[in-house]
């Protein structure tokens, strides 16, 4: 009784090693830019966040002042949104038992591109996060009633069909607009590109609650994912609801997806990239995978902005240049080692 | 206990198990028999839960309508006829699945669901593989794998859909006999589907055979292993030879052998 083999799940070393990761990341995105600030101090600023430490940073008001009101909202908007879309993505993957589905899969960015084109065609450019949003939940909606009129069982091939169908409607509706709307294009396409907003803690606030209310649900529900790995069958005997599961877990990734979208514009890679690396690290539980990503996720794309912001200044790469010009080659490295991948 | 009263399954609007009523008691093991598309594994995968069915299903008496899915799972425990092998996982991970009925919200393993699991390994013999992923294993070793998930469900009521169909004869044997040992040492009942008819003979307390999704025969082996009933919905000749545990059925061509080596076979003959 004494030596029970332990079970596969989250380690607390892997946990210790994302968080230290992602404090590197926080740290290296705020101590770089214009202006170049000390990383030790930058450290000890961020401390001092925690209510009750007080440490010497060394800072002047400036650049205190550049840390709270200019780098930090961009950095924790990144850390969000790359959290959001690694957990999405991971989710998916489960949801799906496919390891190359990707939080875009059931045509949130096809819904999201429309939805923005239409505000900026319509000169309602306050709105794109609003009708990007709204866009991104009504193309995953339809493509699950879709998914559900077509298979009487809403298997999950049914459902990467009706996304895929979606998907090419809308970006077909898209592009109508878009020619129609020429003058529109450049515009429409550096928001595709993806892009974090650096007007303080507007965006932030936007999506805190989509991504606490998301991440609690999915992470809730980590361990049905390992279940359903035995297809919705036995998981039923297993005394599970598969489909009542599934549904779930897409609303969630979905609204996570859709809130980290609304704000960012589409940013690949993240979802597919995150989610695997961490499985090569962790092994292939839920448990593990999808906390990790979410650590992970938002590292790697705080990083990712901070060569967007940096690797072309003054002027910026879009995002999703950076995060694609690396995900691609990484992508191609997934599909030549992955030895079976299951619809 | 498990009883069926005109059990009935629809799948498509096809009728594919049509009014069985079946009883099994505490600790026996009944195995249901039929030629292809008989709804073998369709009555069984509706007894595990999979699929809807109308008509009564009791487990220990308690209707199975009035059973939470997890109620049920405490109740019922399945080993599908080809199981899904989830990629990467660890044999330990998967047998360790068979507890997710007994956990919590939460989902977390107790150290009973861990020990339950150990134990279970050590009693198959698939200690050593604990840490290997199923897709390393031979067909016999994960055969008893998915065996051990199931039973480490910890369910009175065993479900088997062909078991041993994707086995050698030797494999077969050994599955079978640890299915029987553990039925005896732990009081499960046993519900089978089986293709081989002498594997099911020797077995099973008793057999249902269903031909079009109804019972056509139902008894000890003895009494429905017989070449005529045989002969009537397999559309097959066979000769029926009674063995130690149950009769032995053996495939036979009918009509007399042609060939230079006739009347060399006299127990085969006809």
């Amino acid at each position: 009784m004494t030596d029970l083999p332990r079970p596969a799940g989250l380690r607390a070393r892997w946990l210790a090693g994302g968080f230290a990761v992602l404090f590197l990341a926080v740290i290296a995105g705020i101590a770089f830019g214009p202006v170049g600030l000390p990383p030790a101090g930058v450290a000890a600023e961020l401390l001092n966040l925690i209510p009750g430490v007080h440490l010497h940073s060394g800072l002047n008001e400036r650049e205190i002042a550049i840390i709270t009101e200019l780098r930090l909202p961009r950095v924790v908007l990144g850390l969000l949104v790359g959290s959001m879309l690694a957990l999405a993505g991971g989710c998916y993957q489960g949801v799906f038992r496919n390891s190359l589905a990707d939080p875009y899969l059931l045509g949130v960015a096809a819904g999201a591109g429309l939805g923005a084109t239409v505000a900026i065609a319509l000169n309602a450019r306050g709105s794109v996060p609003l009708f990007a949003f709204g866009g991104a939940l009504a193309a995953v909606a339809l493509t699950y009633l879709l998914g559900a009129a077509g298979g009487r069982d809403r298997s999950t091939s049914t459902l990467i069909l009706a996304g895929i169908a979606i998907s090419s409607f809308l970006a077909a509706v898209q592009t109508y607009l878009l020619q129609r709307h020429s003058d529109t294009i450049r515009e429409v396409y550096s928001w595709l590109l993806g892009q974090l907003a650096t007007d303080g803690w507007g965006d932030v606030t936007l999506i805190l609650p989509y991504a606490f209310g998301s991440a609690l649900v999915v992470l809730l529900l980590r361990r049905e994912l390992d279940v359903l790995s035995v297809g919705d069958a036995e998981a039923a005997t297993l005394g599970l609801h598969p489909a009542r599961s599934r549904l779930i877990l897409v609303i969630a990734a979905s609204l996570a997806t859709a809130a980290a979208v609304a704000v960012s514009g589409l940013i690949g890679f993240v979802g597919i990239i995150v989610p695997h690396v961490v499985r090569l690290i962790a092994g292939p539980s839920y448990r593990a995978i999808l906390p990790l990503s979410m650590l992970y996720g938002g590292a790697f794309l705080i990083l990712a902005d901070l060569i967007a912001r940096t690797a072309a200044a003054p002027s910026e790469l879009p995002i999703g240049v950076v995060t694609a010009f690396l995900g691609a080659p990484f992508f191609v490295l997934v599909l030549r080692t992955t030895r079976s991948t299951r619809m | 206990m498990l009883r069926l009263g005109q059990f009935t399954v629809d799948i498509d609007g096809h009728r594919i198990v049509d009014g069985v009523d079946l009883v099994v008691p505490a600790g026996e093991w009944v195995t249901v028999i039929g030629p292809n598309g008989a709804g073998k594994s369709t009555l069984l995968r509706a007894v595990g839960g999979e699929l809807p069915f109308t008509g009564v299903l009791e487990l220990d008496g308690v209707r199975a309508h009035d059973l939470r899915r997890r109620d049920r799972a405490l109740r019922v425990a399945s080993v599908a006829q080809n199981p899904v092998v989830p990629a990467g996982m660890a044999v330990f991970d998967y047998v360790l699945l068979g507890r997710t009925p007994h956990m919590g919200f939460l989902g977390r393993e107790s150290t009973a669901d861990l020990a339950v699991t150990t134990e279970v390994l050590t009693r198959l013999d698939l200690e050593r593989f604990a840490r290997r992923t199923l897709a390393t294993l031979s067909g016999g070793e994960r055969q008893r794998v998915f065996l051990a998930r199931a039973l480490a469900q910890e369910a009175p009521l065993l479900l088997l859909d062909e078991p041993t169909s994707a086995l050698d004869i030797g494999h077969q044997q050994e599955v079978l006999e640890l299915v029987d040992e553990l039925r005896r040492a732990d009081g499960l009942t046993v519900l089978a589907t089986m293709h081989d008819l002498a594997v099911a003979g020797e077995y099973a307390d008793r057999l249902v055979l269903l031909d079009g999704g109804r019972t056509v025969a139902a008894g000890t082996p003895a009494e429905v292993l017989t070449e005529e009933i045989i002969g009537r919905h397999y559309r097959a000749t066979v000769r029926v030879f009674p063995g130690a545990h149950g009769p032995l059925v053996v495939p036979a061509r009918p009509g007399p052998r042609s060939g230079l080596d006739q009347g060399n076979h006299p127990n085969l003959g006809p």
